[in-house]
Formats: C-alpha cells, structure tokens, sequence
C-alpha cells in the first residue's frame, strides 16, 4: 500500500494512496464542514462547503472528492473559505422556507448547527419564500419541500443502500426538487420498500417520520454508514 | 459611570422574546444599577425618548407602523439589536409570505373561519396596512447586533447585554443558534 | 472505398457541372424564410426553360448574410441576390440565361463582409450540396481520411493536431492535440469520442451553420480522431432545436456507412468506427463536458466534479475524446493541407481562424470567419457595416452568458484568447452580439443572468441558488429599489459564485455582471437610490 504525504493547516498527514482530502483532514482531527456528503454513499461535490484551498492549484477543489497527492499543502480555514462558507449558508437559508422555530429536526438539524458554527448570525440577502408543498401522502414518512437543501443524499441513499430507486431529483436551476418515482405520490409509490433509510439520511427536517412534531425527529446518519460496512466488510461497527 | 439608557420594542412577534428577557431574574437586579429601561412594554412610556443606547427589538417588520417606529428608533438609538428569530428571520411571522398576499391568510382567519361580523379589518386609523411580505428588521434599518432564538435562552440574552457592557465576549457558536 | 473510387465520384461530380451553377443557400436562416419553396421553383424555372443542359440548381449550406435572405447567386460571377421569395425564381434563371441580372434586390460580393473573410472551417459552406456525400467528395471531402489511413500512423496523426497549434473551439481554448494524445496515451479497452454540438449561447449559431452547411466535415474529423486516439464509437450531441441540422447530420452518417467511410473496415483498413446521434432534450448545461456524457448515458444532465477529466475517465468510466462542432471540423483541412500550412494562420498563440455569429444591434447580422488576431473592428465595424440606422457601437458582447462586454473604446482589440480573457471575457463558441447607444448594460447583465439562473441545472448551491439572488439583486437595481449596499452584496455574491460553483455554468454566470461592472459601472451607480432603507411595499386590503 502506498502512502501520500500532505500538510493541512500547517500539519503533517500521512494518508493511503486514494484517500480524499476529507479523509486526510479527519485523520489530522481537523473538521471540514460538509453537507450533501454522507458516509457510506459516493460524493457528488454539491454543497460547495467543504472547499479547500491547495497551494499551486488556482481552483478551490472539493474535499469530499478530491484525492490527494503527494506533497499537498492544503488550507481548510483561511478567511476567504470562511466567507464563502458563511454565504453558501445565508443563500440555502435564504433558497426556501427554514422557520427553525417551527421545524422538526431543530435542535437535530445540520443545517441549523452548520449556520451557528460558521458565524453566521443572520441573513442577508432577500428571502425568496417560494411556495413549496409538503407530501404527507405516505402511512410512515413525510417529506416537506420547504426544508429540502437538495443535497441528494435520500436519492443516493435509497438507489446505493438501499437499493430501491425510488427518489429522485426532478427540475432545474431553483425549480430542483425531490421526487418519489415519476412524480408521484409517496404514498403510491409501487418501489418504496418502507425502509426509512431516506429519513435517516436527511440532514434537515424535509424528511420525517409522521407524527414528529418540533424538535422530535432525530436521526442517525452514521447506521447507514454501518450498514455499508457489514455488506462490505462482513463485519458490524459497534 | 453614566448609567445606559435602555430600549425595549415589540414588532410582530408573540412577547416570547421578552418573556424570556425577564428570565434572567437576578441579574434583572444587577442591571438597574448600570441601566434605565427609558421604554419597553414592560415600563409606562409613550414617546420613546431621544439618545437611546441601546434598543432591542423583538418581531418581525409586518405593518406601515413597524416600518415607521423602525425609522424613528433607528434615528433615536445608538445601537440596535434585531431580539429574536422573528427579527432576524421574519421566522413565524414569515410563514404567511409563501402564501402570496397577506389577504390569503386574512381571509381565512377573518372570513372563512370567522363565526359572527365576517370581514377583513380595514380601517387604515386603526389597522395599519400589511406589508406584501412580513421581512427581517435588517430589511428595514440597519441593525448593529442580531440576538437569534425562539426565544433566545435567558442565559444569551444576558452575555449579549453584558458584552454591550463591556464584559465578556461576543455571541458566538451555539450563541447563534436559530429555532 | 479506395482511393480511386474516391476520385472517380469527384471527378464525375466535376463533369457534371453546368455552364452555370445557381446557389440557394439551404440553411436554418434561409428556409425559415422560404428558401425551400425558392429552390423548388428555381429547379422548376429551369426545366421549364429547358435549359437543363446550362444550369445546375444547388441547395447550398450557409451563405452567411442571414440578414439579407434568403439568398442566391449565379455562378459564375453573377450577382448575390438577396430577400428573395419563392416568386422570384424564374427572373433569376432567366437572367442567368442571358448573362443580365434580375431586378432584384442585389448585394455586392466583393463588400468586406465577404471579401475579408478566410474560410477553413466555412470552406465548404455555401458552396456545396450538404445533402450529397458526392458533392463533399468532389471538394476532397474524405481525402484527409484517407491519407491518415493509408500514410500515416494513429500518432502521427496525434502529433500533427499538435503542431497544428489548434485550441478547443468550444469556449475553453485548451490545446486540441493535448487533449487527444492524452486520450491516446490512457489505458482502456474502449475508447469513445464525443462531438459537443449542444451550442446553446444566446445569439450563437455557429456550430448549427456548420453543421447544416458541411455535415460530412464533421464525421471525417471524428473519424480521423477515433483513428488517432483508437476509438471504436462516437457520438454527436446535438440539441433538439436544430433539426435541419439533425435531419442532415443522419442523413450524412447514412450515406457515410454505405460508402464504407463509416462502420467495419473503413477505406479497406482494419479501422472500425461508428456514430451515433444523440439528440438533448433542451438543457444549456449539457453543453458542459460532464453533464453532455451523463445525458449521453441516459442519466439526469448533471455535471460531476473534475478531475478525472473525460480523458482519463469520461463515458461509462472509458476514455473520451469531447471536441466541439468547430474544433472537429477543423481537422479535416489540417491533415489535408499540413499542419504548418494551419499554424500559419491567425497569432503566434492561437492558430487557425475562428468562425462568428454576428447579432444584436449591427447592419451585417450573420455568419463570419476571420483569422484569429483580427481587431474587433474590422469585425464589427468594417465586415458588420457598425450598428444600424446610424448608431454607435457601444459595447460587443462575446462568449454568451460565460462572457463579457468589450467597450467601444477597447475594439482595436484583436480576437484571441488571451486578448479576449485580459479584458474580463472570453472567446466562447463565438457568439458575437453587438449592442448600440440605446442599450443599458445593467439590462444586459441581468438579461444573461436570467438565462443562467434559468439554465442552472439546481445541484451546486452557488449556481442554483446565487443566481437568483443575483438576478433579484440587478432587479432591484434595475427597478430603482436597490442601495450601494445592494452592489456590494451584488459584487461580493459575483466573486464567490465564480471561486466555487462546480461546473463552468456557475463558474461563468457572473462574468456579464463583472465585465460590465468594470466598463460601465456609472451606469450601476446612476440606478441606486441615496436612501439606503426606504418603505417595503405595503398591501391595501
């Protein structure tokens, strides 16, 4: 097995050949702010939070799909990604209908905790308030478009743990959303297996279970995570 | 020390926000040898005073009137703290934007579910107009501290007037958290 | 297919040329006015006349002067008649029979629009028959297949792309023979090209003039580049709101496999090769490399981080050459003619020509090439003729909505990419729009921002979601609500949507706002209101 040896945020790391700089920065201890990545399912480089600066390359690179290279000096804290960071949150916050106060993954909710630990105090630009409907059509989850960043991980979650392709994402530009099957409703969906995994994997409050009411809908993203293990690796993390 | 001149207001808002700024209880006690609370719901003042330091407003910006004291406060005060969630978000208060026109929520709470006198309140003398859309305070004025929360716990509203003081540090991590 | 049937079909194509030749240009601008009908009567005019023995009538790809179609000329050194309708049929062949010209509308050949133009890539355009594999043969269509089959090696074939200095032709301008030597060089067991004719830029219409007017240019630079790089499959992308396009594209890879130039054993030699059509479903994004080959696979036209870049890593997981329509059809001429002859031409960095669609605010709207280096003006003012009814050019707009502004004051700029991008745009796919003195240029920038929130496909937050504040944010400029804070917001969001969005789309969105920013920010500042917290909108129930 080869090894890659990088500097991130001034200390030295030691990481297998292949490993994103993600996983270099968690084997340093350093936290890297992610949103549509979720372990266990593959990265698609949506959020945009987990930039990071690499010495020599132009191009702010994502560490959630970027594998490292020899020698990389990589910064994950500089102002300029603070920033950018702080405004990817105020434009998602600003994107659709977020009442925390009213939602009921708050307090559970990465989203919310990603806001306050980045600094971000309020928001400035126009809140767009768009008119989004919430499906409440299924006997188990609900899913409520209002408090959907779109980051995807339901969709990857149910087509590659689960393997049901059931969700889905349909239109474009702000128009995106979540859909079950061809656009139907949940609850007439002829492939969901009722497995919850979608639930489990959503960051905010837009995925459910019915009958959560504010602040009640926690969740463990990590038992995916194990799932993939024990399929994999035959072995269970305890 | 020249003692701070405190302001407290109410926009569109539930009183949470105040409720639990009187949750700080002792340190209430504390304050008053520092403070005089000039105007507040909670002191009998009708004209809010020049020379304000300080002015937490709590509430989202919903009316004519809002907007108007906003201007008016803006000018009498040194610092503003939009107090809240629904003054840093619009929050609870927001919920009626996705809606379309304000007349949408109005007619059901006034006519579509309204038992006697069926009607939407409209007399501009003592109803103000609606805005389009209820919006943050910062929309409206420019603000010089935001104080999320719904309702801001006790304990953060107490580190923010004490920052303000001049002891101890800003809001800062879950200081921060909305909801 | 050998050598000598190939010059058997030109040489019998050559012998049955008439005395005269009339030309009716047959592309998407022309039959949208009723060129079809025109060419029917003309062949009609003829027979009636019966002086088929005299007079060929041709359906000819791209004359370039859309403004003024549908358009004719009568060869030889007859006069290019212009606006024609479908009556004007028999005047033209009764004219071109006595040698006198038509009371028609008439333009002058030799004006600088025509007269200052080097065709490469348009050599075919206008001249010969789209719809007829003979009448690209006859040209030395598929000579330069030919040559590299029997003559050359697949890397040499490489190293001439090389030499030749060619730069992507899509917008990015990255070294074409870069490109396909590492598509060479990576391991895989199947290899595929992609031909990107998903040209989507507002006021763009190059690659469509190319494509309808000389389809079989295009499949020979594919195949010359499957042979190259040692691909077996490829594909065209292109959208669906071409159809004459796709209509001649299938019509030409048809007659390409029955001549043996497609398919099993290409010109008799161990080569394999085929094409198919892929047609988009209406997405600017796919127009973007990695959201082009998900689309191609059947999957939702998202794009994907790079690296790995399609060369290492592209269709299925295979190694894919992507050219653009311009760029491939550039490949034909630089093995026919030598890679020298084409590094000759345009500046010492970037070779070759570069074909224009001419649009907006100017007298000549239409299809131009130019070597690369020609100033802007001679582009603008001397082959355009200048804005309109005696207007003044105010700005030019060049790589669409991933572009930006050029000031009349900067037009002595020549055209290539580094002139292009030191001025805060780019060279694009070559969209040229040309704007006058009535033009505000914060509607402008709020134009092309509506077409990249639009055409944003929602899955990176910066683009989904920084582009419609940037949109409301130049609304609000626009409508006279707006603050020096609003700019600044405006400005800061412009910087960061550029430094993090995923794919080019996003990347670029804000370049008509900081391009015009920079040149006509007084006529940002002359929009914002003093009174930085004015009265919300009230409702009066």
């Amino acid at each position: 097995m080869s090894v890659r040896t990088i500097t991130i945020d001034d200390q030295h790391v030691s990481v297998e050949e292949g490993s994103s700089v993600l996983d270099a920065a968690k084997a340093a201890g350093i936290t890297i702010p992610t949103l549509c990545h979720m372990d266990g399912v593959y990265d698609t480089g949506a959020c945009r939070m987990c930039l990071v600066e690499v010495e020599g390359i132009p191009k702010l690179l994502p560490a959630c799909s970027t594998i490292v290279a020899e020698g990389w000096v990589i910064h994950t804290q500089s102002e300029r990604l603070k920033k950018y960071r702080r405004i990817t949150l105020e434009l998602l916050f600003a994107e659709r209908n977020h009442v925390c106060a009213a939602c009921v993954a708050n307090g559970h909710c990465e989203l919310q905790t990603m806001a306050y630990s980045q600094g971000m105090d309020h928001v400035r630009y126009d809140y767009c308030y768009p008119k989004w409907e919430m499906d409440l059509t299924h006997p188990l989850f609900g899913m409520d478009h209002n408090r959907c960043i779109l980051c995807a991980r339901c969709v990857r979650t149910c087509w590659h743990i689960e393997g049901a392709g059931t969700k889905n994402v349909a239109g474009r530009g702000g128009r995106a959303h979540i859909i079950t099957d061809m656009n139907e409703d949940w609850g007439d969906s002829a492939t969901c297996t009722w497995c919850g995994k979608c639930v489990q994997s959503c960051p905010t409050g837009a995925l459910f279970q019915i009958g959560a009411t504010a602040g009640e809908m926690t969740r463990d993203p990590g038992r995916l995570n194990d799932i993939i293990t024990a399929r994999r690796k035959k072995q269970w993390n305890v | 020390m020249e003692r701070l001149k405190l302001a407290t207001i109410w926009f569109g808002g539930c009183s949470g926000c105040h409720m639990s700024f009187l949750d700080v209880d002792e340190f209430l006690v504390d304050l008053i040898d520092k403070i005089d609370i000039v105007y507040s719901p909670i002191v009998d003042t009708k004209e809010y005073p020049e020379e304000v330091d300080l002015c937490l407003i709590e509430g989202a910006v919903c009316h004519e009137e809002h907007v108007e004291m906003a201007h008016h406060i803006r000018k009498r005060t040194k610092l503003v703290c939009s107090f809240g969630d629904c003054a840093v978000t619009s929050n609870v208060c927001g919920m009626r934007n996705a809606l379309g026109k304000p007349e949408v929520p109005l007619e059901y709470a006034y006519v579509t579910l309204a038992d006697t006198n069926k009607g939407i309140p409209n007399d501009p003398v003592i109803v103000p107009n609606l805005l389009e859309q209820a919006i943050p305070l910062h929309q409206v004025i420019p603000v010089d501290h935001y104080l999320p929360g719904c309702p801001p716990p006790a304990e953060r509203i107490k580190a923010l007037v004490l920052n303000l003081l001049g002891v101890g540090e800003p809001l800062s991590g879950e200081q921060l958290k909305f909801g | 297919m050998t050598l000598n049937e190939l010059k058997e079909i030109k040489e019998a194509e050559l012998a049955a040329r008439k005395k005269t030749t009339i030309r009716c240009c047959m592309a998407a601008g022309c039959t949208s006015q009723g060129s079809g009908d025109l060419l029917k009567n003309l062949k009609a005019a003829v027979k009636e006349a019966g002086a088929e023995d005299q007079i060929e009538v041709r359906g000819v790809g791209c004359m370039r002067l859309c403004c003024q179609g549908p358009l004719a000329q009568a060869d030889p050194e007859g006069p290019l008649y212009e606006k024609l309708e479908p009556s004007d049929a028999k005047a033209i062949v009764t004219a071109a029979l006595d040698g006198s010209i038509a009371k028609l509308q008439t333009g002058d050949p030799t004006q600088p629009f025509f007269a200052k133009q080097f065709s490469v890539v348009l050599g075919n355009s206008g001249e010969i028959d789209p719809e007829r594999i003979e009448s690209y043969i006859a040209a030395d269509g598929y000579m330069a297949l030919r040559h590299a089959l029997r003559e050359m090696q697949p890397a040499e074939v490489v190293q001439e792309m090389m030499t030749s200095g060619l730069r992507g032709r899509g917008g990015g301008g990255y070294p074409t023979g870069l490109k396909w030597q590492t598509v060479s060089k990576a391991r895989g067991d199947k290899k595929y090209i992609v031909c990107n004719a998903d040209e989507g830029d507002p006021g763009a219409f190059m690659d469509r003039t190319v494509l309808e007017s000389d389809p079989h240019a295009i499949l020979e630079g594919m195949t010359l580049a499957a042979y190259a790089v040692g691909a077996e499959q490829g594909y065209i992308y292109v959208r669906a709101e071409y159809p004459l396009a796709i209509e001649r594209l299938q019509k030409a890879i048809k007659q390409a496999k029955k001549a043996g130039l497609l398919g099993a054993q290409i010109m008799e030699c161990p080569f394999n090769f085929s094409i198919d059509l892929r047609i988009g479903a209406g997405a600017f994004v796919c127009g973007e490399e990695t959201a082009l080959m998900a689309s191609i696979e059947g999957k939702r036209g998202v794009p994907r981080p790079r690296p790995p870049f399609p060369a290492e890593s592209g269709l299925w997981g295979c190694p894919t050459l992507i050219n653009n329509v311009e760029s491939f059809a550039n490949v034909a001429p630089i093995i026919r003619n030598g890679a020298k002859w084409f590094a000759d031409i345009g500046t010492e960095k970037s070779k070759g020509t570069k074909v224009f669609a001419l649009a907006g605010k100017i007298t000549n709207t239409g299809i131009v090439e130019v070597p690369m280096g020609t100033p802007l003006r001679q582009i603008v003012e001397e082959m355009g003729g200048g804005a309109p009814d005696g207007g003044t050019v105010k700005a030019v707009q060049t790589g669409g909505p991933s572009g930006g502004c050029i000031p009349a004051d900067h037009l002595d700029t020549p055209v290539d990419y580094e002139s292009l991008s030191a001025l805060g745009s780019i060279m694009g796919s070559g969209g040229m729009i040309v704007m006058d003195e009535t033009t505000n240029m914060v509607d402008v920038a709020r134009f092309f921002m509506e077409f990249c929130r639009d055409e944003s496909c929602g899955k990176c937050i910066p683009c989904r979601t920084g582009t419609v504040q940037m949109h409301h944010l130049l609304t609000k400029i626009i409508e006279k609500k707006a603050t020096a804070r609003d700019l600044e917001l405006l400005e800061e969001l412009c910087d960061m949507v550029k430094h993090t969005s995923l794919c080019g789309l996003g990347m670029t969105a804000p370049n008509p706002v900081l391009s015009t920013l920079r040149f006509f920010r007084n006529e940002y500042e002359e929009l914002l209101q003093e009174n930085p917290y004015a009265a919300p909108p009230v409702t009066t129930a």
